[in-house]
């Protein structure tokens, strides 16, 4: 297992070392110079050639790169002070730390996403459990074509509709806002409540349809026919081992939707105006500030890269051949 | 073109030279070892798994050699690579007396029409979406043969050559049983006229009532077209039924060999005692009754011979001779030398066994019945931890 | 020894399965997979149940375990053990019976365990469910069973994986979980097919052994006449969903009365036989037993099964013997208790037919 920790992350590694040299030379290739948006209105030849310099933006990109990637370990000095390790650089925009921009904005991410997956897998697994339980029947029916009318939607026409009905509307809800769970549990719940459930919709129609095809698939299973053969009662039969082979193509398809939950919770930010990574990056871009796109970038690659390996090592926790088999041939 | 009419030209005068003497098919030292791949950063072959390591055999024209064994023991991979389906770790295959082993694809094409392969599976070797017609006539079409009479006319003739009506042509593999569905791979096989066919296990996936007309058409295409096979099963009784010699394979090699009577009635490797005192006969036993203290009495008392635990890895085969941890005569020497597969003395021409301390000749009972301890050293298969 | 189960004068024989139906209900129609089949089998004894794939020997395991899929099976008739009627059971009665009294064997081992837990747990489970013992004495219970069929250190291998034994290994972890309660009665479908000969001549030793031990009834279910020569007491041949004949292994062996047990026999190859003659193979194929739903919609009678007469018939070569004109399309031939098959052959007609066409002529289809 520590074998496999190991192997995974250096293989993150070198994915997020790939990606940080497609961005920054990207970056270089547009025809746009940086330092003229740093420099801000009234601004002189000198001053721009001052921040070039300042900023190192004369030397060779490459060099910039190492310059840039040494700085993530070590940390570097600026002109404007110190940036201890892990540093990103300053944000051209607001001459603010990147990692400090970023560290404030991840809260409202993380909130989002893992409490927009919490419903979502609890709604989506649960109705798909319910269908398979009952397949062919009306539950069955109902079940299975409300998640294929929700798997058509989309969050930038739901998000607005429910906002007009929930909150301008009838005033149920309060417009959605991001209050750090520290300060007010409360608060933070109610806040996210719609971003959350507006994501969910999206997401949870295609646990629905998967749940209950691979628990159907399962329970013909011949182990499972087993299980009912010795007198296992129909819900233990259910949970220990048709549940349990269901998991595996479950927690497969969680860990291919990762890229895109982190995609869906930018576009839910921006369209319930939450100031999370999603704004930023989108901020980033149309500034061309560099250091932040980069930390934008790389931050939240990383974060993927990490749920991934969370996820395969999930695999080993489910399935004892998966377990043994990385053990011995390692 | 260059190429196919030199390749034919190396057949024709290989053909013509050969005479008599010269086999259909000579395989010598053929090996298949896959590779187990491991590591990181770099994945690298930390192992092989031996699914055929070193196999000697000659089939003639016209002859049936059949190929036993059990699961595993790599006689499946042989009769792949026989048809050159898979490339051959190592060894050598003369097909009438040219080296197919290596042979490219331009070169190669007019063996390929020769030998043709007959599967196990009549469900999943037919492509559901062609006709019947399409599946028998494809080989001419891709091979461009145009048989006199035309190739529709073939196929009728084919179809009827292998029990089934010529009306069926238009039909799809859905519409046939089973055994139906392997007369029409047989058909296909015949297409092209070939001199050799590999068939492997044919007939296991069918019925009892059903194999044996599939076996029996299997004889006819034999004796009325003159065809060779290399038959692959593990039906002891199957194979003995259509095969004039036989070669019994344990992990990648083969034990025994010889003209089938030979080897059924005077078995010399205690693994081939042991696979014929395996196979249940459906003879009414007399005596005390059924269960393991019933047998014996009757008219014909076989030996009984229960072997100890399961093939081992063909990842990880034992030293020397490979079938020693399940074998009741296993001495030291078995561990520390490879048998030669060789003629014994009393043993008839071609009746060869890879044994240090053969059996006597005979499959009758002897005075104590050989029963090993379930498995007292049972290694866990491959790919496990403890 | 040789008294046939269920022969008259034993009054209700521990297992006693009555004009058993299971149809499935499919898109083109209804299958009749089991179409009233009869059989007794007494305490001790074993019957095997031999037939060819679609015959419906393992549709009737699963009836007489109640497995079947009540929203797609339809199982009507009575199936008896020990007094308790099976058929239409609550299924809370059944999950006690299932895995305690009555146990089953599957084909393949492989499949058969579950792969997520390990083979201590899984024999375990049911008897810990059924004896109410704690889990602590399951584990040991699990360690003892597989000590007795045959595993090498049980108490270390009874925390592997089902995948780390091998295939002979596993189907001795299947038959252990299945005697784990002591059932009364044991149903094996096809346990040794998936399996190589010379281990399926182990664990063919190992089903009598234990038999002997435990005292159970054993419903042996297989395709092979060879493992039911060595196996059985009964045997029970069943073709198209209904059993053709029945009566002691020995004498249906040696003296096979119905014409498609004779051609069975005379189809397999065998060690003994002469490998110069053509094997004597059963001309055509088994019938379809789907009855296609009426073209106007409704669904099909439930009455009848999808065979008037003999459903050997087409494929038999005896039929033009049989007297009364066409008896053998119209009339079904019954199956008499005890020794018999389902024929309208006499007796005399039979064995002057039988011995007429000693080898009857290989046919084609």
């Amino acid at each position: 297992m520590l074998r496999f920790l190991v192997r995974r992350t250096l293989g993150a590694a070198a994915v997020l070392l790939l990606i940080s040299a497609f961005t920054f030379f990207l970056f270089f290739s547009i025809p746009q110079d940086p330092a003229l948006l740093a420099c801000g209105k009234n601004c002189t030849a000198d001053a721009v050639a001052l921040i070039h310099r300042n900023l190192g933006l004369d030397d060779p990109v490459p060099l910039q790169y190492a310059a840039f990637m040494t700085g993530i370990v070590t940390g570097r000095e600026f002109a404007a002070g110190p940036c201890p390790a892990p540093c990103f650089g300053y944000s051209f925009a607001n001459d603010r730390p990147v990692f400090e921009t970023l560290a404030d904005r991840f809260p409202t991410t993380a909130s989002l996403t893992v409490g927009g997956a919490v419903v979502f897998l609890a709604v989506g697994l649960g109705a798909g459990m319910i269908a398979a339980a009952r397949r062919g029947t009306a539950t069955d029916k109902v079940v299975s074509s409300v998640s294929l009318v929700l798997s058509s939607m989309q969050i930038y026409f739901l998000g607005p509709v429910v906002l007009g009905v929930l909150v301008y509307g009838t005033g149920l809800l309060p417009s959605p806002s991001y209050v750090p769970l520290t300060e007010d549990p409360a608060g933070w719940f109610t806040g996210l409540l719609i971003p959350w459930c507006v994501m969910a919709v999206i997401f949870t129609a295609n646990y629905t349809r998967m749940a209950r095809s691979t628990l159907i698939e399962q329970l013909q299973e011949d182990h499972v026919r087993t299980a009912r053969a010795k007198g296992m009662p129909g819900r233990t039969v259910f949970f220990r081992y048709a549940w349990r082979g269901s998991l595996i193509p479950i927690v497969t398809i969680f860990g291919m939707d990762l890229g895109s939950l982190f995609g869906g919770a930018m576009i839910t930010e921006f369209t319930f105006g939450l100031a999370g990574l999603g704004r930023l990056a989108v901020d980033s871009v149309i500034d061309i500030d560099l250091p932040m796109i980069m930390g934008v970038m790389l931050f939240s690659s990383a974060l993927i890269l990490l749920c991934n390996i969370v996820v395969d090592a999930a695999y080993a926790l489910i399935d004892p051949r998966v377990r043994l088999d990385a053990g011995s041939s390692a | 073109m260059e190429g196919d009419t030199t390749a034919r030209a190396d057949l024709g005068a290989a053909g013509r030279g050969a005479g008599r003497g010269e086999p259909l098919l000579r395989v010598e030292g053929l090996a298949k070892h896959f590779p187990v791949m491991a590591g990181f950063p770099v994945r690298r072959r930390v192992g092989a798994v031996r699914a055929v390591d070193g196999v000697d055999l000659t089939v003639h024209a016209g002859e049936v050699f059949g190929l036993v064994g059990e699961s595993g023991c790599g006689k499946s991979t042989t009769g792949r690579m026989i048809a050159r389906l898979t490339e051959p770790t190592a060894g050598t295959i003369t097909y009438r007396g040219l080296d197919i082993t290596r042979l490219g694809r331009r070169r190669l094409r007019p063996v390929r029409s020769e030998i043709q392969m007959v599967f196990q599976d009549p469900y999943s070797s037919l492509n559901p979406r062609q006709t019947v017609g399409t599946i028998v006539g494809g080989p001419m079409e891709v091979n461009g043969i145009d048989p006199p009479g035309g190739r529709g006319r073939r196929v009728r003739e084919l179809l009827e050559t292998v029990g089934l009506s010529p009306d069926h042509v238009n039909r799809f593999p859905h519409e046939f049983s089973g055994g139906q569905r392997q007369r029409i791979g047989i058909a296909r096989a015949l297409a092209l006229n070939p001199r050799l066919i590999v068939a492997d296990e044919p007939v296991s996936a069918l019925d009892v009532s059903v194999q044996a007309q599939v076996v029996n058409l299997l004889r006819e295409v034999q004796r009325d077209l003159g065809v060779a096979f290399v038959f692959i099963a593990h039906d002891l009784a199957v194979v003995r039924h259509f095969s004039q010699r036989v070669a019994v394979m344990y992990l990648g090699r083969i034990v025994e060999v010889g003209d089938r009577d030979s080897v059924y009635s005077r078995p010399r490797h205690p693994y081939t005692h042991a696979l014929l005192s395996a196979v249940p006969e459906p003879v009414a036993r007399d005596g005390a009754g059924p269960g393991p203290d019933g047998e014996g009495g009757g008219g014909s008392v076989r030996e009984r011979i229960r072997l100890a635990g399961d093939v081992p890895s063909p990842a990880d085969p034992p030293s020397g001779c490979r079938f020693r941890t399940r074998c009741w005569k296993a001495r030291e020497r078995c561990a520390a030398e490879t048998p030669p597969l060789v003629r014994l003395e009393g043993d008839a021409e071609g009746h060869l066994t890879a044994c240090h301390f053969p059996e006597e000749p005979t499959t009758a009972a002897r005075g104590g019945d050989v029963v090993l301890d379930p498995a007292p050293t049972t290694e866990p298969h491959p790919g496990t931890s403890p | 020894m040789n008294a046939p189960a269920g022969a008259a004068g034993t009054p209700e024989p521990f297992l006693s399965v009555r004009d058993l139906r299971v149809r499935f209900s499919t898109e083109d129609g209804t299958v009749h997979a089991v179409d009233g089949l009869s059989f007794g089998l007494e305490r001790g004894r074993t019957l095997g149940v031999v037939g060819e794939s679609g015959s419906g020997k393992s549709v009737t395991a699963l009836a007489l375990m109640g497995l079947h899929d009540r929203r797609t099976a339809s199982v009507t008739g009575e199936v008896l053990l020990d007094g308790h009627e099976l058929t239409g059971a609550p299924e809370k009665k059944l999950e006690r019976l299932r895995g305690n009294r009555v146990a089953m064997v599957f084909q393949d081992p492989l499949t058969a365990l579950s792969p997520y837990h390990t083979v201590g747990r899984q024999i375990a489970e049911p008897f810990v469910r059924h004896t109410g013992a704690s889990r602590r004495q399951g584990r040991l219970r699990a360690v003892e069973m597989l000590g007795r069929v045959g595993i090498p250190q049980p108490a270390r291998r009874v925390d592997d994986y089902p995948h780390q034994f091998s295939g002979g290994m596993r189907q001795r972890v299947v038959i252990a979980m299945a005697l784990v309660c002591n059932p009364s009665l044991l149903i094996a479908d096809e346990p040794t097919t998936a399996l190589d000969v010379t281990v399926q001549a182990q664990i063919l030793d190992l089903l009598g052994d234990l038999r002997q031990e435990f005292g159970s009834a054993v419903v042996l279910i297989t395709h092979d006449l060879g493992v039911v020569a060595g196996t059985a007491d009964d045997v029970l041949v069943m073709y198209a969903g209904r059993a053709v004949e029945r009566g002691p292994v020995r004498e249906v062996l040696r003296d096979p009365q119905h014409p498609y047990t004779r051609g069975l026999l005379d189809s397999v190859p065998r060690l003994s036989s002469d490998p110069e003659e053509p094997l004597v193979p059963i001309p055509g194929a088994p019938p379809s037993l789907l009855v296609p739903h009426p073209a106007d919609g409704s669904r099909a009678p439930d009455g009848g099964g999808p065979l008037r007469g003999c459903p050997f018939l087409p494929r038999c070569a005896f039929s033009g013997r049989v007297e009364g004109g066409d008896r053998c399309r119209t009339e079904r031939p019954v199956l008499p208790a005890g020794r018999g098959a389902a024929c309208h052959l006499t007796e005399r007609q039979r064995r002057t037919a039988f011995a007429e066409e000693a080898r009857p002529r290989p046919g084609r289809p």
